[in-house]
């Protein structure tokens, strides 16, 4: 057994789905888990290092930022923002794209021009341009980064389905479904959807993480939450400045987001070579 | 030529709509009288300047009155720098497309030789190790990259500056930043296209009739597995943007992205504007030869 087929679709379930869920756990205890508020601040406390570098101490395990705030409970806080932001704008992506891919595929005609020509056209237009700019006008709030990051990231879905749309079209099952008298909702929603839920899975969990990534790139640039939320990308950004001082703040909130978004990674590719085997070779 | 004329009638579809786009979101910024004239305005000012930027007439005719300006290359004067905004973001521009240009050009030299070498050498130890450090590049915010980069080669060795333009040492971190944003996918698309063509018949026909390992590799399958690398590239356009105003941002180079961000905190948005536009016309023209590239290597897709 070599190292390649040991590292196997099971253990990238295994590990990613631990990770995920450690993750999402945090975010849901947040307010039992962390040993300090995340707000407070203390002056007398400025810049404390993490506990394994000198003059560390266990209570502040990860140190504290530039206000004296506690950096363990910041971190733990802002896993919620992530983990919100991308499910809601991936749920939002997902039903937007794959209704309208089921309509063009199944449609077909002019119903099927149209959306696909708009899917391509939408498609040449820089959607984190659009992004910056509602995010400038309306502010960064919650809902505001999920309709963004969400009516950015449709067009993929509506591909991906009415491809798969077309093809199942021609299969016996949805043949005998028409030909039985269903309505073209019943057969769309109980014969082809569920046929299409392993692909549009994977998809689903890999787009998670980009849109995390997208989520902290937004909150780092400044257009997410303003401070003093506790975003990862604005603990980041705080950090950035403190780089020579304090370097432990900008890497320790690097690393909470690539554990993250490794997890739902590792996750979806693990699924993908599971639920997809025709296309295994997309390791 | 007919695959050209009908690409080239394609162009204004993703235009139009980011030029609507552009124009509802500058509706609802706000009244733009206030934003011009202050808090101590007359009357008399604020309506001598609704007058004058039509904004008494219907959204109809303004929406007009906008398409005439943007034709013109009129997106209003910058608050910021007293200028026309247009040519504040033209000035910018030369430094986004270097570092564009350099990422990209970086991104596909690294990330397609190790597409492929994953290819050839799949399951094996090549194979495993790229691809488990394609999918850490995956997770990896650039933003952080960034700052590590900055961390170890300016602050720890000092060997490269941390931000600004200037000789070729300023290019290094902030191209490596941009590539190594991008090399992931290459990666993958390289290695899935190379893996698909290497079953194609006609590669199994070569191999049959005597070409060697390398032979069918270079003549038969890298020909053919170039394509969907190559859609690639007009696909990421986009995200190299977002990557760029990011990298920008953290490095302090002095291009339109890094203008853009700093135009949005200023509420400058005439700045805003311009760069959303000059940006979204050079992706559209970028994604236009991209395609012509693509019909150019592939009679399928010229004839089709």
């Amino acid at each position: 057994m070599n190292a390649v087929t040991w590292f196997g679709p099971r253990l990238k379930i295994q590990i990613g789905a631990a990770l995920v869920l450690g993750m999402c756990l945090i975010a849901l205890f947040a307010s039992v888990l962390s040993p300090h508020d995340p707000y407070t601040q203390n002056l007398m406390l400025r810049l404390r290092p993490p506990v394994w570098a000198e003059r560390g101490s266990w209570d502040y395990p990860l140190g504290t930022d530039n206000l004296g705030r506690d950096l363990l409970s910041r971190l733990i806080h802002g896993s919620r923002l992530s983990i919100v932001v991308g499910l809601m704008a991936m749920i939002l992506a997902l039903s937007i794209g794959t209704t309208l891919g089921l309509l063009a595929g199944y449609l077909g005609g002019r119903t099927e021009q149209a959306i696909m020509r708009f899917a391509d056209a939408y498609q040449a237009i820089p959607e984190i341009l659009l992004a910056i700019v509602v995010v400038a006008v309306f502010g960064g709030g919650v809902t505001v980064l999920v309709l963004v990051l969400g009516f950015a990231g449709w067009e993929t879905y509506t591909r991906v389905a009415f491809n798969l749309t077309r093809s199942l079209r021609e299969r016996p099952f949805v043949e005998a479904a028409i030909a039985s008298g269903g309505r073209g909702r019943y057969v769309m929603w109980r014969h082809i959807l569920p046929q299409m839920s392993p692909v549009l899975t994977v998809i689903a969990t890999l787009q998670v993480g980009q849109l995390i990534l997208q989520e902290t790139a937004l909150s780092f640039l400044g257009l997410g939450l303003p401070p003093p939320t506790a975003t990862w990308g604005n603990i980041l950004a705080e950090g950035r400045d403190r780089l020579l001082v304090a370097p432990w703040i900008a890497n320790l909130a690097g690393c909470a987001i690539v554990l993250l978004v490794l997890g739902v990674n590792l996750l979806g590719n693990g699924l993908r070579e599971t639920l997809d085997p025709r296309r295994a070779d997309r390791r | 030529m007919r695959y050209l004329l009908r690409r080239l009638l394609l162009v204004p579809v993703p235009l139009i709509f980011v030029i609507a786009f552009v124009f509802v979101v500058l509706r609802l910024t706000g009244d733009p009288v206030a934003i011009y004239l202050g808090l101590d305005a007359t009357p008399e000012q604020e309506a001598v300047l609704r007058a004058e930027l039509h904004l008494d007439e219907p959204v109809v005719v303004q929406f007009g009155y906008f398409l005439a300006d943007l034709a013109q290359g009129d997106f209003g004067t910058s608050i910021q720098f007293k200028r026309a905004a247009m040519e504040v973001v033209m000035e910018r521009l030369g430094a986004t497309l270097q570092l564009l240009t350099l990422g990209l050009a970086f991104a596909i030299l690294l990330g397609i030789p190790a597409g492929v070498a994953c290819a050839v050498w799949k399951d094996k130890l090549p194979d495993f190790a790229l691809s488990v450090l394609a999918v850490i590049g995956q997770s990896m915010p650039s933003f952080w990259l960034g700052i590590l980069l900055i961390q170890l080669f300016a602050l720890d060795l000092g060997w490269l500056p941390t931000s600004g333009r200037g000789g070729l040492e300023h290019l290094v971190l902030p191209t490596v930043t941009l590539a190594t944003f991008l090399i992931p996918n290459f990666i993958l698309v390289t290695r899935v296209s190379v893996l698909e063509t290497m079953r194609e018949q006609f590669v199994v026909t070569a191999r049959a009739r005597g070409a060697g390992a390398a032979r069918a590799l270079w003549r038969h399958v890298l020909p053919n597995a170039i394509n969907p690398v190559v859609s690639l590239i007009g696909l990421q356009l986009g995200r190299l943007m977002g990557g760029a105003v990011i990298t920008e941002t953290i490095f302090a180079w002095p291009g339109v992205g890094r203008l853009m961000v700093s135009a949005i905190f200023q509420r400058d948005v005439p700045i805003v504007i311009a760069s959303v536009f000059i940006v979204a016309v050079t992706i559209i023209l970028a994604n236009l030869l991209v395609d012509l590239v693509q019909a150019a290597i592939d009679p399928r897709i010229r004839l089709r």
